[in-house]
């Protein structure tokens, strides 16, 4: 056995480690059943152990072996591949779409994550092999709590305000504030709607906020984490029982309308506000410099 | 082929104000048109939309 040996297991276990503490089941309620998670660990495995291996190879001069770093990389781009395809394919028998935003931001997540399994087994590798095992230790802690701070985007209660409005009717059509959501001919669905139905208005707190709200993509993510969460009053047959999230276009605010199964106010703002604000929805007006040369 | 957001049905209690397209469903009263629109609505995969008080469409979207 050569010296090497204990930090690659070392640092293969650290990789593990991290993965596993990624794989939680978590607002995106994916993945959930067994199989789907060791689909995720064998390929965090196989990560870890192209990150162990790394130090030892360039120590041993052998700098031709990290060429298989490239295999590695285009490996995890099919992860993503495998995600959306998968998670797409789902999308059409969901009563509430995750949509393609939400979909593809959980796809980059499960890619991203596999190249910091990478980084963690590096590092604990790196550190077990220059210092002893206890700062390989140390490491592997320190990745942890790293990782949980970056990989927790903002949320939506970080970037709007939001209230509850009751649902009206103005004629036939649905309105949340002085928001139109839809037309809803039939009586009865109107009674349905009234007595299910709930409205939130999400203010932006700042402009940047207003074009990220105003993102389809993300609209449809409130609106499915929000079925998730608190159940959907809807069924196939049934188009006009339909959440639906509408823009102010005078002042940037979104009105929410869900139908939720359980009707419980707090509960239902607490899991708007926990609603992640998708990497794939956010603008920054602001950063644009109008005065830059080369620009408009 | 999948239609969207096409007028699938009329249904109407005044017979000057339909277009001459889709399926149109003449109705003697309110309710009568109500129930058309139910159905029509659960069959068609559609939703009832009103257009004035005597005149609903039937649209998938």
């Amino acid at each position: 056995m050569n010296g090497f040996m204990s930090p690659i297991i070392v640092g293969i276990v650290a990789g593990v480690i991290i993965r596993l503490f990624m794989l939680r089941s978590d607002y995106r309620q994916y993945p959930t059943y067994l199989h789907g998670k060791i689909i995720h660990i064998a390929l965090g495995v196989i990560a870890a152990g192209l990150g162990s291996i790394i130090v030892p190879a360039l120590m041993q001069k052998d700098y031709t072996a990290i060429t298989f770093l490239t295999i590695a990389a285009s490996q995890f781009r099919e992860v993503r591949n495998m995600e959306r395809n998968t998670l797409t394919g789902l999308d059409d028998y969901e009563l509430v779409k995750r949509g393609n935003t939400y979909i593809e931001g959980i796809a980059i997540a499960f890619e991203g994550r596999n190249y910091l399994v990478i980084l963690t087994s590096l590092l604990v590798n790196a550190t077990y092999i220059y210092f002893n095992i206890w700062f390989a230790i140390l490491a592997t802690i320190l990745c942890v709590l790293g990782c949980r701070k970056l990989m927790s985007g903002s949320t939506l209660k970080d970037i709007v305000d939001i209230t509850y409005v009751e649902p009206r009717f103005d004629g036939a059509g649905l309105y949340v504030d002085n928001i139109y959501i839809m037309n809803i001919g039939l009586p009865a669905r109107q009674e349905e709607v009234l007595r299910y139905g709930m409205g939130f208005i999400l203010k932006p707190k700042n402009f940047n906020v207003r074009t990220t709200i105003a993102n389809l993509g993300q609209r449809q993510a409130i609106l499915h984490d929000t079925a998730v969460a608190l159940g959907v009053y809807r069924d196939s047959g049934t188009p006009a029982l339909v959440p639906l999230a509408k823009r102010d276009l005078d002042d940037g605010r979104v009105a929410v309308f869900i139908l939720p199964q359980e009707k419980d106010i707090d509960k239902a703002i607490k899991v708007i506000g926990n609603v992640p604000t998708l990497e794939n929805a956010i603008r920054l007006p602001s950063k644009i410099d109008s005065n830059e040369k080369g620009l408009l | 082929m999948v239609i969207e957001k096409y007028i699938l049905a009329v249904i109407t209690t005044n017979k000057e104000k339909v277009p001459v397209a889709p399926a149109v469903f003449y109705c003697d009263t309110i309710e009568e048109m109500n129930t058309f629109g139910a159905n029509l609505e659960a069959i068609l995969d559609g939703i009832a939309h009103k257009l004035s008080d005597d005149v609903f469409i039937i649209v998938k979207h």
